[in-house]
C-alpha cells in the first residue's frame, strides 16, 4: 500500500517548475540515459505526484545515481525539467528525511 | 548490518560531511587556502579589482580527488563506508580532508596548475588584466547544490556573493562550467539582488581574435562537457578557437548538444558507476582518435582515470597556451 505524505505534495505543488505532469511516458528519456536509469524520471515521478514517500525512500539510490547530464531533457518531446525535478526530490530527500538543514 | 543498509547509511554520511565541509570550512574539500593559490605565485596577478578571475578551486582539487580515489578503492565498500560514518563525526573537531594535501606531490599537482597560470597569460593577450581574489576566493558550492544540499549551498552562496559585493567585484571569469553555471544561472535565484556578470575565459578567447603563433596541424578528438553544452550552451567557442588553433576538431557521434557525459557528477556517492560511464565515452572518444580534448577539469579527471597508457587527455587550455603562446 502506499503512504501518501502531505508535505512531499504540498512542497512539489509549492515548486512551480516541478512539472512531471507533463511527462506522456514515451520512454526517450531512459532509452538515452547513460547511467541506465530506467526508472528515471517516469516512473519516480509518478511517486511523487501520488506523494508516496516510502517509494521514494526506497528508490533513493536511483535519485542519487542521477548525472544531472541533461541528455534525456534535451530530447524530451514533453519539455519536462527532468533534472530540475531530481534535484527538487533530492533537496526533499536530504531535509525531510535525512535531516541536514 | 545489511548491505542495503549501510549503503544508505553511506550516502547519509557523505552527505552529511560536504554539508558540515561547507558550512565551517566554505568548501565541500577544505584545505589550506595556500594549496589553492600558490599556483598564481609570480604572475603578478593584482589583488582583486572589478574583473577578477574566479578558479573556483576546481583545477587545484583535481590531482587530491585523484588521490583519495586511489587510496578508497582499496578499500572494501563496508569499510570504505565505515570511515565515512568516523569523518562524519570527527570532522567538526578535526579537518580530515586536511591530511590529504600532504600526499599530494607537487609533481602531481604542477600540470594543474599550470593550466591556471596558461588562461591568465591567454587572457592577457586579448588585452584582459583580471585579477584574482587570492585567499578570499571560496568554492562556488556546485556539487551541493546539485546533491540537493540547499541550506548549507544557500547559506554559503550567500557569503561568498557578500565577499565579491565587499570586494567590489562587478565581474568574474571563470575557468570551469560548473562554478560558470553555477554563478551564472543559480546565485541569481539564491542569492537575492545577486548581479555580478559572469564569463567562461573561453568566451573572452573566442570573442577576442588572438593570432596564433605555433599552429598545430594535428587532429585531436573533442569531448564536450555537459555543463558547457547543455546549461551554457557554450560549444562553439571551444571549437573556434581549437580551430584559430590549428586544431582539426574530430567529433564523436555523441558531440555538442549531444555530448555523453564523463560520469563525473556520480562520483562522490557511486564511484563505481562513474567509472562506468567514463569507460563507456573513453570508449566513444577512442573510436576517433588516441588524443583528447577536454575543456572541464571533471571531465579531464574522469577520463584520465579509466586512459589506457597509449591515449592522451589534454586541457583545452594546455593545447590554446601552445599555439598562441607558443610554449610547449
Ligand atoms: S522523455 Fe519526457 S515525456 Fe518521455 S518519458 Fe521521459 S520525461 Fe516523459
Ligand atoms: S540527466 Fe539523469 S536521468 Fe537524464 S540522462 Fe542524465 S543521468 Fe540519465
Amino acid at each position: 500500500m502506499i503512504q501518501v505524505d502531505e508535505r512531499l505534495l504540498e512542497r512539489i505543488a509549492k515548486d512551480k517548475d516541478f512539472n512531471a505532469q507533463a511527462c506522456f511516458n514515451c520512454g526517450t528519456c531512459s532509452a538515452l540515459c547513460p547511467m541506465g536509469l530506467g526508472l528515471l524520471p517516469r516512473e519516480l515521478f509518478r511517486y511523487v505526484l501520488l506523494g508516496a514517500r516510502d517509494r521514494l525512500r526506497e528508490l533513493s539510490d536511483v535519485i542519487f545515481s542521477c548525472l544531472l547530464c541533461r541528455l534525456c531533457e534535451a530530447n524530451c518531446p514533453r519539455g519536462v525539467r527532468i533534472t530540475h525535478n531530481i534535484r527538487t526530490l533530492r533537496s526533499y530527500l536530504v531535509k525531510d528525511e535525512y535531516r541536514i538543514l | 548490518m545489511n548491505t542495503a543498509s549501510f549503503k544508505e547509511d553511506y550516502k547519509k554520511d557523505i552527505l552529511a560531511l560536504l554539508a558540515q565541509n561547507l558550512g565551517l570550512r566554505g568548501s565541500v574539500l577544505p584545505l589550506p587556502s595556500r594549496y589553492f593559490t600558490s599556483w598564481a605565485k609570480g604572475l603578478g596577478l593584482h589583488r582583486g579589482g572589478e574583473v577578477v578571475l574566479y578558479t573556483g578551486h576546481m583545477y587545484q582539487l583535481v590531482p587530491v580527488i585523484r588521490l583519495m580515489e586511489e587510496q578508497a578503492k582499496e578499500l572494501a565498500p563496508e569499510k570504505r563506508a565505515r570511515l565515512a560514518r568516523l569523518a562524519r563525526w570527527i570532522n567538526p573537531v578535526v579537518n580530515v580532508s586536511a591530511f590529504s594535501r600532504f600526499m599530494v606531490s607537487a609533481a602531481a599537482r604542477s600540470r594543474y596548475e599550470r593550466c591556471l597560470q596558461n588562461i591568465v597569460l591567454l587572457l592577457r593577450l586579448t588585452g584582459l588584466e583580471p585579477g584574482y581574489l587570492y585567499g578570499v576566493e571560496k568554492y562556488a558550492g556546485a556539487l551541493a547544490f546539485d546533491l540537493g544540499l540547499d541550506g548549507p549551498f544557500g547559506r554559503h552562496a550567500a557569503r561568498v556573493a557578500r565577499r565579491l559585493k565587499d570586494k567590489g567585484v562587478k565581474e568574474i571569469i571563470t575557468v570551469d562550467p560548473h562554478t560558470t553555471e553555477v554563478f551564472k544561472n543559480v546565485y541569481p535565484k539564491v542569492v537575492p539582488g545577486f548581479d555580478i556578470r559572469v564569463r567562461s575565459y573561453l568566451e573572452v578567447l573566442a570573442e577576442a581574435n588572438i593570432e596564433v603563433r605555433l599552429p598545430w596541424e594535428e587532429k585531436f578528438v573533442f569531448h564536450d562537457s555537459c555543463v558547457y553544452a547543455r546549461y551554457l550552451g557554450l560549444i562553439d567557442e571551444p571549437r573556434r578557437l581549437l580551430e584559430a588553433a590549428g586544431v582539426k576538431v574530430l567529433e564523436p557521434d555523441q558531440s555538442r548538444e549531444l555530448t555523453h557525459c564523463c560520469g563525473g557528477p556520480v562520483e562522490s556517492l557511486f564511484p563505481e558507476r562513474a567509472e562506468e560511464v567514463a569507460r563507456a565515452r573513453m570508449e566513444q572518444l577512442t573510436s576517433l582518435g588516441r588524443r583528447i580534448i577536454t575543456a572541464c577539469p571533471i571531465c579531464w579527471l574522469n577520463l584520465e582515470r579509466v586512459r589506457d597508457p597509449r591515449v592522451e587527455v589534454f586541457d583545452i587550455s594546455e593545447i590554446l597556451a601552445a599555439a598562441f603562446l607558443g610554449k610547449i
